[in-house]
């Protein structure tokens, strides 16, 4: 013991931070921020921290190269001892990193953080909420897979459509002109240089202000913000008799909540292992179907989901238009309330973005937009659907299987999701409709006039006709009804 | 000399090391900007875009769409397995063919053709196009990238060298399929 204290009082009387740093840790903060509440930013950097341990770990084997890449994760997840749990450890760090910051970032803004006089701590927080997405996309990167490959397809797609310097922006993205080693570099360059050290730059700053303007005080109704008051109103709670020192006092539960998270890290990758790598990054095996990881994955269903004439000015305008309010956010309502119980917009705009992403999530882990690539030759029609039905519908119902029609069109909830359920088809349409439907297409669907023979359409449609629940008749067209009844 | 004109002699000097630096600086940033530009200006040397074989016309049978590969122009060693890309073609009659890209017009992911419904589809966002190539349904607001072809030789040239994106329409649709 006495050991240590001396060698702290050599580095002390070198380095002479002790006191500063007693100062800090001892500095007053609101009684009521004591909160379990308050624990977001301090688990947010603590699992920064992991990411960077174990990040510099994989990077003892990991292999930046197009070529090599994808093997050297196979080596890592199966060679290297420990290294899929080293793996596991850093892709389910990243989904609790993005998931932390944006709970810290809704508790900021719900309790009013982001008021006069702390702008500036939120502008930084916005630049660091796009650092953390830009790691988890550049991570998705350097797991070079197929998902990995097509994901670059796809963002250089989008940077395709910015008007005047789209191909090159392509260009400069890919690092040549195709996804090849050079990408996968410069992605390399990116997640592992550039955007963690522009991370921990502006968490310095993050934290710098956060100590120089005090922890926000518990929000309570009627305590508005003013600028000509508000210091001097802070400056009473924190050192009048509601004032206590941040340690011990407050970081208590910060220490116990980052313990907490990173126990559920080990747990979630010692039981639910790594992410990937799914196929070889070859892009001339497009038997694949990618997909975006689960924090892209709502943007997976706006793609998906726009009208085209919408989808550039959409892609190209909204993200700025996202990070303008963002930005503006503390400068249009720096002050006034700061309890959510007085700002039912802020917190009718939370709950509206939460159910907003939270749908598209859940749609894009269905993906009804996509056909089911494989639904013609792997989804059989129900059995009941055949049964009692004349050699000429079953004959249609093959056709319905040959044409691939299934891989859109879904019976009995299997096959694709593309089109319409067709289980009840023959009560919405009759049966010139359904002619008309399947060889002029239309409302989304192909034209199949060219791609059937006069027989095949013929035995389609009767299968098609008899998909109708039982007990309930087919659409029938009243008016031919009535004029064969008025033909003599 | 009093210590007042010292210091501004100082304070001068420092401002001139500050310039000088700034002159080194701008001396050092013009070759780092264009080593980050170096994929932009890079782009107009020989061999970016090429004509690249696809084989022997014998592989491509009248009527069908085969699936057929090409190893990039341009490429490094450690390009691995992304050098080589993939694209359809359909061979129309005689010498008469139609080169689609692999990548679907509306975000790049790969279509797959089944010739039996005589469609491309794409497994991401759900475009589908005809045989010609043409938009049939889903999100691409045209058709499949084509890539120019030529014959020469009993093979099947195309000119490549990039990846089709929607923003570099001008360089596929633009120029219809010549009959060299």
């Amino acid at each position: 013991m006495r050991l240590i204290e001396s060698v702290s009082d050599w580095l002390d009387q070198r380095l002479q931070l002790g006191t500063s740093i007693r100062a800090t840790m001892a500095h007053p903060v609101p009684r009521e921020t004591a909160s379990w509440f308050y624990v977001f930013g301090s688990a947010a950097l603590t699992v920064f921290v992991l990411q960077i341990v174990t990040g510099i770990l994989l990077a003892l084997v990991y292999v930046p190269s197009a070529g090599e890449a994808w093997s050297s994760l196979q080596i890592l997840n199966h060679d290297v001892s420990l290294g899929w749990f080293i793996r596991a450890v850093h892709g389910w760090g990243s989904n609790f990193m993005i998931a932390i910051v944006l709970i810290h970032m809704v508790q900021v803004f719900l309790f009013g953080a982001h008021k006069y006089p702390r702008e500036l701590t939120w502008i930084v927080g916005v630049l660091l909420l796009l650092m953390t997405l830009g790691m988890a996309f550049t991570g998705q990167v350097l797991r070079f897979d197929q998902d990995a490959y097509w994901g670059l397809g796809i963002g250089v797609s989008i940077a395709s459509r910015v008007p005047v310097m789209g191909p090159w922006l392509v260009n400069l993205l890919l690092g040549g002109p195709i996804i090849a080693g050079a990408t996968l570099s410069r992605f390399f360059a990116l997640h592992v240089f550039v955007i963690p050290g522009l991370l921990i730059a502006f968490v310095v700053v993050h934290l710098i202000l956060v100590l120089a303007l005090g922890i926000n005080e518990w929000p309570m109704p009627g305590r508005v913000v003013r600028r000509a008051t508000y210091l001097e109103e802070y400056h009473r709670l924190t050192h009048g008799a509601d004032g206590i020192p941040f340690v011990p006092a407050a970081v208590w539960k910060d220490i116990f909540f980052s313990g907490f998270i990173l126990l559920s890290i080990v747990a979630c990758a010692a039981i639910l292992g790594p992410f990937g790598p799914g196929g070889a990054p070859d892009p001339t095996i497009i038997q694949t179907a990618p997909r975006p990881d689960f924090f892209f994955l709502w943007l997976y269903a706006v793609l998906s989901l726009l009208p085209p004439s919408l989808e550039t000015p959409a892609l190209l305008i909204g993200p700025a238009i996202v990070l303008v309010v963002l930005l503006a956010l503390p400068f249009v309502s720096g002050e006034g309330e700061k309890s959510w119980r007085r700002r039912p917009i802020a917190v009718l705009t939370i709950l509206l973005l939460a159910v907003a992403l939270g749908s598209f999530t859940r749609l894009s882990v269905h993906a009804p937009w996509s056909p089911a690539m494989d639904a013609w030759s792997g989804e059989p029609i129900p059995a009941d659907y055949l049964k009692e039905r004349t050699a000429l519908e079953r004959q249609g119902a093959l056709v319905f299987q040959v044409k691939q029609c299934h891989n859109c069109h879904a019976l009995d909830e299997h096959g694709g999701q593309r089109g319409p359920t067709l289980d009840a088809v023959a009560v919405r349409l009759t049966h010139d409709q359904l002619i008309r439907q399947v060889i002029q297409g239309g409302g989304n669907m192909p034209a199949y006039g060219k791609n059937l023979s006069p027989a095949e359409t013929t035995a389609l449609v009767a299968f098609l006709e008899t998909l109708h629940p039982a007990g309930q008749a087919p659409a029938r067209d009243a008016s031919q009804a009535v004029a064969s009844s008025l033909r003599p | 000399m009093t210590g007042t004109d010292g210091l501004s002699r100082r304070v001068f000097l420092a401002r001139l090391g500050i310039g000088f630096n700034a002159i080194v600086a701008t001396l050092l940033g013009v070759p780092i900007v264009r080593y980050i530009l170096s994929p932009i200006t890079r782009e107009r040397r020989p061999g970016y875009e090429s004509w690249l074989s696809l084989g022997a016309l014998d592989q491509f049978p009248e009527g069908q769409t085969r699936f057929a590969t090409y190893r990039n122009p341009v490429v490094n060693a450690w390009d691995g397995e992304t050098a080589t890309i993939a694209c359809w073609v359909r061979h129309l009659a005689g010498e008469k063919f139609q080169v689609f890209a692999i990548n679907c017009a509306h975000l790049g992911c790969p279509v797959r053709w089944f010739p039996q419904s005589n469609l491309f589809m794409c497994p991401c966002h759900g475009g589908a196009y005809y045989a010609d190539g043409s938009r049939a349904s889903g999100p691409p607001d045209r058709g499949l990238f084509e890539y120019r072809y030529k014959i020469e030789a009993g093979n099947l040239f195309i000119k490549a060298g990039e990846i089709p994106t929607p923003g570099r329409v001008a360089a596929f649709a633009a120029e219809k399929p010549s009959c060299a």
